[in-house]
Parts: C-alpha cells; structure tokens; sequence
C-alpha cells in the first residue's frame, strides 16, 4: 500500500533522514520505534507532505505522491495526526472534527463519520461544544484521531499518541488504536512506549540516527535485544 | 470647564467612530491572524477604495448604496491582488523584509493617487440630516455608518463561526500546519481571508466617505491609529481589537473637544505605548 | 595599498574638490543636491545601525523631529548657539529614547510589535510638534531666525552652500566611521546574536538589554544631529518632513534600497533615491506631482521581493561570491 524507497530528507543543511527504506501493506499495522533524535518524526513529515523528500520514491497505491503538497496528500488516503496532538485549541470539539472532514468527499459523509467517531470516543460526544483547548490530554489525543478519522483516510500516521499522558490514559489509548485497526484502518505509528507498541503492531522498524538499522515481525523482535536497543540507541 | 452637553456630544461621536475603526481593527487583524503579517498599507487600500465610491457618485452619477457596494467589491479585489502580488512571493521571508514591503506599498498607493488625482480634497456631497436629541447634535451620516459597521462586524462573526471556510480561516490562525493536514490548500485559505480583509477595508471606505472627504494622504491620517488599536488589542484576537476600537476613538473624541485633535490622538498613542509596556499582549490578556 | 583603498581615497579627494570645480552656474543646484545626499545618508546610516540587527524602527522620525526643533527653539527663543542647542538637543534626544527602548526590551518588545510601538512613538513626536503650535508654528513649520551676517560660525549660517557641502561631508565620513567601529566591535556579534534570538544571547552570559539600549542612544543620537545639520542648512523645520510616519518610512526606504548590513548601502540608497525624484523633478517640472515617490514606491516593494540586500549589499554579494569562485577555481 505504501512504499518509501531510498527517501533522503531534512532540514536546510541537515539531513534527518538517509536512504530510508519503508514498507505498509494493506490491513497492516508498523511501528517505527528508535531513540529521540533518530528522525521519526522527520519521517512521517515526509509521508504526509510536510516536508519535501531531497531523494527517492514514495509511492501510495501505485501513485508517485513525492513532492506534493500536505494537503493534496491527504486527498489522497493519508490521515497524518502529528506530534503534539496539534488540535485547534479555541475551536469547539465538533468544529475540530468538522475542520477534519474539510474535503469535499469526507464533507458529504460527514454525519456517518462523526456518528462513528462519537461512537469510538464517547467522552468527545459529551463535550461537543467545549473547547477543545479546555479537554485533558488523552481527550485532546482522541480528538486528534478522532479529527484524523473524518477524512475518511486508508492510512493513519500516528506520531507519538501516547506523548505526555498518564500510564493508565497509555493503556486505554492503545485500546483504541487496537479498535481502530480492527475497523480495517492500516496504521503506521512511531512510539517511545516500545514494549506497548509491539503488542500492537504487526511488524517494526528501528530507526538510528536517520537509518533504517532492523525490520522484523513485532513478537520476533520483542523477545531479542531490540527493545534494549531502541530505548537505549546503540 | 467643557459643558457637559460639549462632552456627551464628543462621547457619542467617539462611539460612531468606533464602530468605524472597529471594523478597520477587524479586518486587519483578520489578516494578521492568518497571514501573520501586518499590512502596513491596508488603510490605503480603504484610500483607493474611497476615490472609487466618490468618483462612482460624483461622475459617473450612482446612488451611493450602490457605489458602497461596489467599493466593497473594489476592496476585495484590491486585498487579493496584494495578496497575490506581494505577499506571496515573500511568505518565507524575514518579517523584516516582509514589514517593508507593505510598507513600500504604502508609500507606492500614497504617491500614485498623489499622481493621479492631486492632493486635493475630495468629497461626496450628501444632504444629510443633523439629528437633535435633547440639545446634542448627532450627524445622521455617522449614525448610519455605525450602524452599518456594526452590523458588518455581525456578519464577520457568524461568517467565521458558522460556515466551513469561516472556520478553516479560524483554525488556520491556530495553527497553519494542522489544518494543512486537514486537507485545506494554505494558499486558498490565504487567499479568502485578504479578500475578506479587503472587503472589510472597501465597506470601511464607503462609511467613511459619506463623513470624511478623499485625499492620497487618507491612508496615513487614520493608519497609525488602527495600528494602535489592533496591538492594543492584541494582534490577532479579535474581541480585544473590538473593544481597544472604542476605548481608542472616546480618547480621540473626548481628548479632541478638550483640548485639541492632535492632542487626542497624542494622549491616545502615549496611552497605547503605556499598555504596551503594563499588558504586551493586548488589553484583554492576563499578565505573565 | 589595496585597490579597494584607493579608490575610496580618489573619490575623497575628488568629493572635497568637487566645489572647486567650474560647473557653468550649476554649481549651487549641484553642491544643494549634495548635501542632502549627505545629510540623508548619514541619518539613513543612523538607522541602519539598529535596523541590521533586526530593531527595525518605524518611528526615526520622532529622533529627527526632536534634534532638529529642540535646536531651533533653543535659538529663536533663548538665542543659543547650535554648537550649545544641538548638543542640548541631541542628549535630549537620547533621553528620550533611552525611555522608550528601555521599557520596550524589558517586555520584549520585538518584530512586527516593536515597529509598530516606533510608528506610534513617532506620530506621537509630529502631532505634539502640531499641537503645540504657540512655540512651533504648528504644521507650518517654524523658520530658523537669521544671524545678523551672511556668514556666522556663532548661528551656524552661512550663504555659501561651500560652507555645509564640507560640514555635511564631515558628518557623512563621521557616519561612516562609526559604523565601521561598530562592525568591528565585540558589540557588532552580541547584537547579531541578540537579533537572532535574545534568550539564547542572554544565556550565554550577553547583556541584551544594555546593548540594546546602547545601540539605541547612539542610533538616535546620530539621527537627531542629522536633524539638527538638517535644520541649520534648511533653516526651516517642518513636522512633516522631520516627523512622523512619512519621514520614518523614508529614512527606512533608502537604507533598504541601498542595502542595510553593508557601510555604504544606505548612502547609495540615498543618492538614488535623491537623485530620482531630481531627475524626474527636472523632467516633469511640477506636473507630475507624484511621480518620482510612484516609480520609488514601486521600485522598493519590487527590491525587497527579487533583491532583499539591496542594490549595493546585493551587487556586492555577487562580486564576493565571484571572487570565492575564481579563487577555488585557481586553487
């Protein structure tokens, strides 16, 4: 479904990202895990659009989308919900996830797409009209899914979603991810909460200092030092 | 002493003139918001806009319902071609340079309708009604222009709270790079929000031009104090500009009976550089 | 002897004799154009030493106005000598700019905010001239009062345009020198990192707000001496064309269209400006009114989006790079 071959990228004179070497299938949830710095982050900018790729293909159901622009990106059946949660904190809950369904097709659709997101997040139901800056960080992390959902996407990059929440919030998070993949979403996702992660995915890359060092199915890598590795970043 | 019916007088005048600038404050601020840039020019798109209305009624012979709505047209039109003409090609640049450019926009407009039209004063002649309510006099002009700023405002408010695009514009104020990821074009949204400002500058003209008379330097006159009022409101939040409006244009007012109009707006501006250093962030923010 | 060095002593040499040489009755337009190029220069160099690193005042005016009608006044009123009355006005001047920059780096008053608290401080400074129309004519101007001779060191008034050509050059050359000081001072790398960001300057133990504060005091102080050299030459002040946002934007206007991080952009930003709206003063007489400010306007929004350095910063880039260039490629 996608596939990142040979993706170099960065910031100005910096370069976070070498030879990067990525592949999701459909149906398939991917973790990326590795240390702070290793460029995670820099990679799911290149997929959604953020940044623009120095080198390589990246190609999403047989189309070349390198080099497009974020928003056409997510035309296009990728659902990005970044770092940082990132929901527009004066706007209502519901204008949020009406801002997620800005494209015309996720517009149409727009009262099934809510309904089953309300659905998946009933505490986001009940405060609709709150203001989505006054919600608890794991309200604020579901609204960023949640919002993501309503474009109706094929893929979803989640960055970091579990980032500054309680451990007993980590844990109902990862529930819904779980949920969320069982709906059919393929997911690619880049966590610190290694162990966590593994239980969810089916298959990991670890990322080291911008490259790709080791790709395997989650449970074969769960038991080797690869987790001893990610968090500590030999 | 000032009589007092002098001073009430200078209140309501000081009140219809910041309907006026509240919705300049708006418009500007609108754009800031988005765009993060201050169009130092803007008050000079609301200039060209009112030679428009007076050259629409006063050659060409339209009612001047209808040269309003034109000049609101005009100002639309004028805020995208600034858009797309100097913004754009500058979006990544230093705000420095960014600051200068509109800058020498201004300066450009000043100069052209210098060129073109003289610095005489020009003035769409109405035979206007003065109101008489209980010994204060109130021009009906100013009346109807507050009247209709306000409602303009209204209108401005359920456009960015109740529509699609109303709401991208907000979120994108928020934060440029999410809604991006929601699917909306930056460059779209850009592009609505500086033709939203500049039918807001185009509607502001076409209330002032039935209270004040035309002239290239128009821009710089009534600038500086939009200027004062959006910082003092705090650039980009709108209530703030809304209220700093009125506060700034009853300074004016009051100052200007007073003692004189130039001293109503030193005291203005000696007040918004003291804000400034007691709330940076505006008048309605709570201090650090 | 670099060659560099040489010419820059061959076009003062030929600077100083220029009012020597016959120009065939034009010798008075020419020698006038002159020294407003200098004066302009020297006051457009006074704002490029805070606007380079990034305190970009929209408000220089208020500077300008303040030198120049503190010195008038001092002397029609009180017939003080402008050797006493401009030193009067220029520590005036810095004390007033001392009050303003200090509260503004206190509360971190910077970019888009920072210019428009300038703008504001110098409407302030034009609509106070007006307002106080008792003592300074209001907005039509004040004229400075006539010494008694044609040619009095005492009033600093002089028929002889000679006279203010060589003062005005002066003036330029001290500009010029200042800046060369600052950009070889320690000052010049804790400002260009205060620029870039005050909280990491501050943490590396740099004093941000008395930097900012000494640039500040000496950008206005050589402002408002130009002001007041301004003023002596014209012998007629103005709010105007000394205050305000007009004059503000214009100061601002030359040093970018010249280039604001090299020594002698601002001055080629001003002699062209200058020697524009002349040019086409000449062309058009008073028909088009208009016209020189239309062409300048537009030429400085086309500047700063295709050549954002300047003419001069941008044509001195494209030589350094060609010579880094050819000395790679020899080497």
């Amino acid at each position: 479904m996608l596939e990142l071959k040979n993706i170099t990228a960065g910031y100005g004179h910096f370069t976070a990202l070498w030879d990067v070497q990525l592949r999701v299938a459909r149906g398939e949830a991917v973790a990326v895990v590795g240390p702070n710095g290793a460029g995670k982050t820099t990679l799911m900018r290149v997929i959604s659009g953020l940044i623009p790729s120095r080198a390589g293909e990246l190609v999403f159901e047989g189309e070349s989308l390198a080099g497009r622009p974020a928003h056409d990106i997510v035309a296009h059946g990728i659902a990005h919900v970044p770092e940082g949660r990132r929901i527009f904190p004066a706007l209502t809950v519901g204008d949020n996830l009406r801002m997620g369904a800005f494209l015309p097709a996720a517009r149409q659709a727009f009262p099934e797409s809510s309904a089953r997101v309300y659905d998946l997040f009933p505490a986001l139901a009940e405060r609709q009209r709150q203001r989505a800056g006054s919600l608890s960080g794991g309200e604020q992390q579901m609204l960023a899914i949640g919002r993501a959902l309503m474009s109706r996407p094929k893929l979803i990059l989640l960055d970091e979603p579990s980032m500054g929440l309680a451990p007993v919030m980590v844990l109902r998070l990862f529930d819904l991810i779980r949920r969320i993949r069982e709906e059919g979403y393929t997911i690619l996702v880049v966590e610190q909460n290694v162990r966590q992660v593994l239980k969810l995915v089916d298959r990991a890359y670890l990322l080291e200092v911008g490259r790709i060092k080791m790709e395997g199915r989650a449970h074969e890598l769960a038991e080797q030092d690869f987790v001893r590795k990610a968090y500590v970043g030999l | 002493m000032i009589d007092p019916i002098f001073l009430a007088e200078a209140a309501i005048n000081g009140l219809l003139l910041g309907g006026v600038l509240a919705l300049l404050a708006l418009g500007l601020n609108l754009i800031f918001g988005v765009i993060d840039i201050v169009w130092i020019a803007y008050v000079d798109l609301v200039m060209l806009a009112m030679y428009a209305v007076y050259f629409l009624v006063m050659v060409y012979g339209w009612p001047i319902w209808l040269a309003g709505l034109a000049a609101i047209g005009v100002g639309a039109l004028l805020g995208i071609g600034v858009h797309v003409l100097i913004i754009s090609p500058i979006l990544g640049s230093a705000p420095v340079n960014q600051l200068l450019a509109t800058g020498g926009l201004l300066f450009f407009l000043q100069s052209f309708a210098t060129f073109l039209w003289t610095t005489d004063h020009r003035s769409v002649r109405l035979a206007l009604p003065v109101l008489e309510v209980a010994g204060i006099f109130v021009s009906f002009a100013r009346l109807i222009a507050f009247v209709i700023a306000i409602l303009a405002m209204i209108g401005l408010y359920l456009f960015l709270t109740r529509t699609y695009i109303g709401t991208a514009i907000r979120a994108v104020a928020q934060d440029r790079e999410a809604m991006a990821l929601m699917g909306a074009d930056p460059r779209r949204v850009y592009l609505v929000t500086s033709a939203v400002g500049g039918a807001m500058a185009g509607l502001a003209a076409a209330l002032l031009s039935i209270q004040y008379s035309v002239h290239p330097y128009f821009g710089a006159a009534f600038g500086p104090i939009t200027f004062m009022i959006c910082v003092l409101g705090g650039l980009g939040n709108m209530v703030g500009a809304f209220v700093a409006s009125f506060i700034m244009s009853e300074i004016i007012s009051i100052g200007g009976v007073t003692w004189s109009t130039e001293m109503g707006y030193v005291i203005a501006f000696a007040l918004f550089i003291v804000m400034m250093f007691v709330r940076p962030g505006g008048i309605l923010t709570k201090r650090e | 002897m670099t060659p560099g060095r040489l010419a820059a002593l061959a076009l003062l040499a030929a600077l100083a004799a220029a009012p020597f040489v016959p120009m065939a009755g034009m010798r008075q337009y020419v020698l006038h154009v002159t020294i407003q190029i200098f004066i302009w220069s020297f006051i457009g160099g006074a704002w490029s030493l805070m606007g380079r690193f990034g305190l970009v005042s929209l408000g220089h005016g208020a500077f300008l106005g303040l030198g120049a009608y503190a010195a008038t006044l001092l002397w029609n009123f009180y017939g003080l000598t402008p050797w006493v009355g401009g030193l009067v006005a220029v520590a005036l001047t810095v004390g007033f700019a001392l009050v303003v920059a200090y509260p503004c780096s206190r509360f971190r008053i910077l970019g888009h905010y920072f210019a428009l608290v300038t703008l504001a401080v110098g409407e302030v400074v034009r609509l106070l001239i007006i307002a106080e129309r008792d003592w300074t004519g209001g907005s039509l101007g004040l004229t400075l009062r006539p010494a008694r001779t044609d040619a009095s060191l005492l009033a600093i008034q002089y028929a002889d345009k000679r006279v203010f050509y060589y003062a005005s050059l002066v003036v330029w050359l001290l500009g010029l020198w200042v800046w060369t000081l600052l950009d070889r001072s320690m000052a010049r790398a804790a400002m260009e990192a205060i620029g870039e960001d005050e909280t990491a300057a501050a943490s590396v133990g740099i004093h941000v707000t008395r930097f900012k504060l000494g640039i500040t005091a000496l950008s206005a102080a050589l402002t408002a001496l130009g002001g007041v050299l301004y003023a002596q030459y014209f012998t007629y002040v103005n709010p105007d064309t000394l205050a305000g946002i007009g004059v503000s934007l214009r100061i601002v206007f030359a040093v970018v269209l010249g280039g604001m991080y090299s020594l002698l952009g601002p001055t080629v930003g001003t002699a062209l400006t200058i020697a524009l709206s002349e040019y086409l003063r000449v062309i058009f007489g008073v028909k088009f009114i208009g016209m020189a400010e239309t062409i300048y306007g537009l030429l400085l929004v086309l500047f700063i989006i295709f050549l954002p350095s300047g003419i001069y910063g941008s044509a001195r880039g494209l030589l350094r790079r060609r010579r880094t260039l050819e000395a790679s490629a020899t080497a």
